[in-house]
């Protein structure tokens, strides 16, 4: 077990968040989309150019930038 | 009695779908009041109940994040419909209850329709409708939008809640000791002041005043500013508390708290998950493709380019067919009416400026096709996920994509809802840049003309010659974008966090449907507005008549001629028409720019157009049909448009190129200048884009003309 920040992550590591640090309009979009602690993520894969990120998340895709997903810390195997 | 009913649920979980099979036909689209946000409605009699079905915009949420969750939250709490149909996705169950929590903390009687079972079959999760039902006290109707499956069951419902009329208590959930003892502190002070409880629950007033609610802080400090004061100060030391003893803050504690119910929920046996979540669907496999580092670019190029391709193979022959028919149509006319005002205005104002702009239709239709079928097949949203790295490098966004795809990315959309598209956006900056670039793509109206001067000049490379100028009309929005995100509009940049949603097998019922709308609305604003501007045109054209003086002097050139030479006789008609057109206001006006008009090679003629445009792009096409057509009375008038211009002395691949180029990056129409004025909340920013486009589009136009003739 060991705690990563996102971006960090390979691809295809899964984990689960711990915790969400942003604040203000980021973080309630993120929150909106079900990424809160406690949720399991799976890296999905990255777009060519390695940024944004897909996550597989609850049963769908969701897409966020390299410098947004700074403010995730995940906990992975 | 009318029943109402509301139709909200998130993006992507099949509403529109649902609210098409629904309605059927019957629907009217407007905008909400005050806003630009799309508006259907529809109406369908069910059992003897007369149905006013209203679809909310699709949100995730029911904060004030985006225009459209106001706009969602402002019509359940102001309209109160009847019942709200919320749509969830079976197979996304958990993420979907998170919308239909706030709305049953809203008080709002709520009816879920479960669609998409049978995906949710097939990835091995099994939804326990009734026990769902139980646990959250509404009606679950399993439904699969796409068959009909369930309509029936979820109208009765529908029905069920119409007769019984009764006020929902709102759900109410527990946020932890320190949310919930505040909350109750502060719904005392509401209460007791009847602040805004004739419009929103208490319980909702205080939950919204912890989440730091901009729309109900406002709403709430215009109402009453010193109680609006106490309970904000209520909210600073709950926030204290939080910060100092768990480094969180109330919203992520609340957030937190509403997933932990929808999973305390899920678990009482509702959901059931057999498979391994990890397991890769034909989607993922898709994407592993689709997305790859390096096949994923190289086909996302093929994929439009195979788009252009499609579309000019088959759009030419019904096009053939049309510009057929109004050549008809025009010699008709030219047969049987009498000389005279009235035939010059029904040829040269009505029949040309109609035909120019109808013939399209074939191509414009197939156009909107292929978008549609890219949006609903979910490809669409992985052209922004591919394209985000490179839109903000110019400052732009991945969403901005949508804009800019929308209002001709894809040649062939519209700016007026491109413009409106920018609306996704939430940081202001970035919403103005793409407002400001999303016109200099190459839209419908654009099209027509792009297409007559291909196919007139460069007969042999017109897919090849599309490409390059869908490319050339992106490279100069980018560019422009980096050059106003670095001087005018400076600034951060804002999130990225948007769903991919699954692959899907566009429906032929949907693909259908926008299609129609898009074409619908395009040959509307052809059969109106473009009408219009064609009949002010040719009166622009007409008046003042030559003075009798100068009429005379043809009439004696026609007079030392014999009648057996129709060749000068004809010679001399075209210069009288000329010399006509060129005396007239429109000519004057084109005469007078044409002193620097010329360095980008356009003469008066070219000119008239291009301020014709400005009312709507594809009037540049139907102005010069009727200026060609006015100056050259020839019995062979009906030969087209193209075939003319090649003929005629000025023009030459290069001029064509040069107007392409200055037609791509004028000032956009008198509809999307409006809209981005209102889009943008300042006539500023309107006048801005006609001006600082127009030169741009000079300057660039110059330059292709003047390097070009040196090169040539």
């Amino acid at each position: 077990m060991a705690r990563l920040i996102m971006r960090q992550m390979q691809d295809n590591q899964a984990g689960i968040v711990t915790s969400v640090k942003a604040a203000g309009e980021l973080g309630r979009r993120i929150r909106d989309m079900g990424l809160v602690p406690g949720t399991e993520i799976k890296v999905q894969g990255r777009a060519p150019l390695y940024d944004p990120v897909a996550l597989r998340i609850k049963g769908f895709i969701l897409t966020l930038r390299n410098k947004e997903a700074d403010y995730i810390e995940v906990e992975v195997q | 009695m009318e029943t109402t009913i509301a139709l909200g649920g998130n993006p992507n979980c099949g509403k529109t779908t649902l609210f098409n099979e629904l309605t059927g036909a019957r629907q009217h689209v407007g905008n909400y009041p005050g806003v630009t946000v799309e508006k259907k409605e529809g109406r369908c009699v069910y059992n003897g109940y007369k149905m006013r079905i209203t679809d909310l915009p699709g949100t995730y949420s029911l904060t004030a994040y985006s225009m459209e969750e106001v706009v969602a939250r402002d019509f359940l709490v102001n309209e109160s419909p009847d019942v709200t149909i919320n749509i969830a996705d079976a197979s996304n169950l958990e993420r979907n209850l998170y919308l239909t929590i706030q709305m049953l903390e809203l008080g709002v009687p709520v009816c879920i329709a479960l669609n998409m079972m049978d995906l949710a079959k097939d990835r091995g999760i099994e939804i326990n409708a009734e026990r769902l039902s139980k646990s959250l006290g509404v009606p679950v109707v399993p439904i699969i939008a796409r068959t009909g499956y369930g309509k029936q069951e979820l109208m009765d419902t529908a029905a069920a809640f119409a007769d019984k009329k009764e006020k929902k208590q709102p759900l109410v959930i527990s946020y932890g000791q320190d949310i919930d003892s505040a909350i109750l502190e502060m719904e005392k002070e509401i209460c007791a002041g009847n602040f805004l409880t004739d419009i929103y629950p208490s319980r909702w007033i205080a939950l919204k005043y912890m989440e730091k609610d901009e729309q109900l802080l406002a709403k709430g400090r215009g109402r009453n500013a010193v109680l609006s004061a106490k309970l904000e100060r209520i909210v600073e030391r709950v926030s204290e508390h939080l910060q100092y003893t768990s480094d969180t803050y109330p919203e992520a504690l609340i957030a937190d708290y509403r997933y932990g119910y929808i999973r305390s929920v899920l678990k009482q046996g509702v959901l059931k998950e057999k498979y391994d979540k990890n397991r890769l669907y034909a989607s993922d496999k898709i994407d592993k493709v689709l997305t790859h580092r390096i096949a994923g670019p190289v086909i996302m190029l093929l994929i439009l380019f195979g788009l252009y391709q499609f579309i000019f193979t088959f759009s030419e022959i019904p096009v053939k067919w049309l510009d057929a028919f109004f050549a008809w149509l025009n010699g008709l006319a030219s047969e049987t009416l009498p000389d005279g005002l009235l035939k010059s205005l029904i040829i040269s104002g009505i029949i040309d400026g109609l035909g120019g702009v109808l013939s399209f239709v074939p191509l414009i239709m197939l156009m909107f096709l292929g978008i549609a079928a890219l949006e609903d097949s979910g490809y669409l949203a992985r052209v922004a996920f591919m394209l985000d790295k490179v839109f903000g490098m110019f400052g732009l966004h991945g969403s901005s994509v949508m804009a800019f795809i929308v209002s001709g990315g894809i040649a062939g959309g519209c700016a007026v809802p491109g413009v409106m598209a920018a609306r996704t956006l939430k940081s202001p900056r970035e919403q103005l840049a793409t407002l400001l670039t999303a016109p200099f793509m190459n839209c419908g109206a654009k099209l027509p003309v792009f297409a007559l001067l291909i196919a007139a000049f460069f007969p042999n490379h017109k897919g090849l010659l599309m490409f390059a100028l869908t490319l050339i009309s992106w490279g100069g929005a980018l560019l422009v974008a980096k050059l106003l995100r670095m001087t005018v509009i400076k600034g951060e940049a804002s999130p990225f966090v948007m769903e991919l949603p699954p692959y899907r097998l566009p429906t032929l019922k949907g693909l259908a449907t926008h299609t129609y709308e898009r074409t619908w609305q395009y040959i509307r604003k052809a059969g109106t507005v473009i009408l219009a501007v064609s009949v002010v045109l040719w009166g622009m054209m007409t008046f003042p008549g030559l003075p009798d003086s100068e009429a005379e002097k043809f009439d004696q050139q026609r007079n030392t001629v014999a009648q057996s030479d129709k060749d000068k006789l004809t010679a001399i008609d075209a210069a009288q028409a000329e010399a006509g057109l060129k005396y007239s206001i429109a000519g004057r006006i084109g005469t007078a720019l044409e002193s620097i008009s010329w360095l980008a090679g356009f003469d008066w003629r070219t000119n008239i157009a291009l301020v014709g445009g400005f009312a709507a792009k594809e009037v540049v096409v139907s102005t010069l049909g009727t200026a060609y057509s006015m100056g050259n009375v020839d019995p062979e008038a009906s030969d087209s448009l193209g075939e003319m211009l090649t003929k005629s002395p000025g023009w030459s691949p290069l001029t064509a190129l040069s107007l392409i180029i200055f037609i791509m990056f004028y000032a956009p129409c008198f509809v999307t200048v409006v809209c981005i004025a209102r889009e943008a909340g300042s006539w500023k920013w309107g006048a801005f884009s006609m001006i600082f486009n127009t030169l741009l589009a000079f300057t660039l136009a110059v330059l292709v003309f003047q390097i070009g003739s040196l090169i040539l």
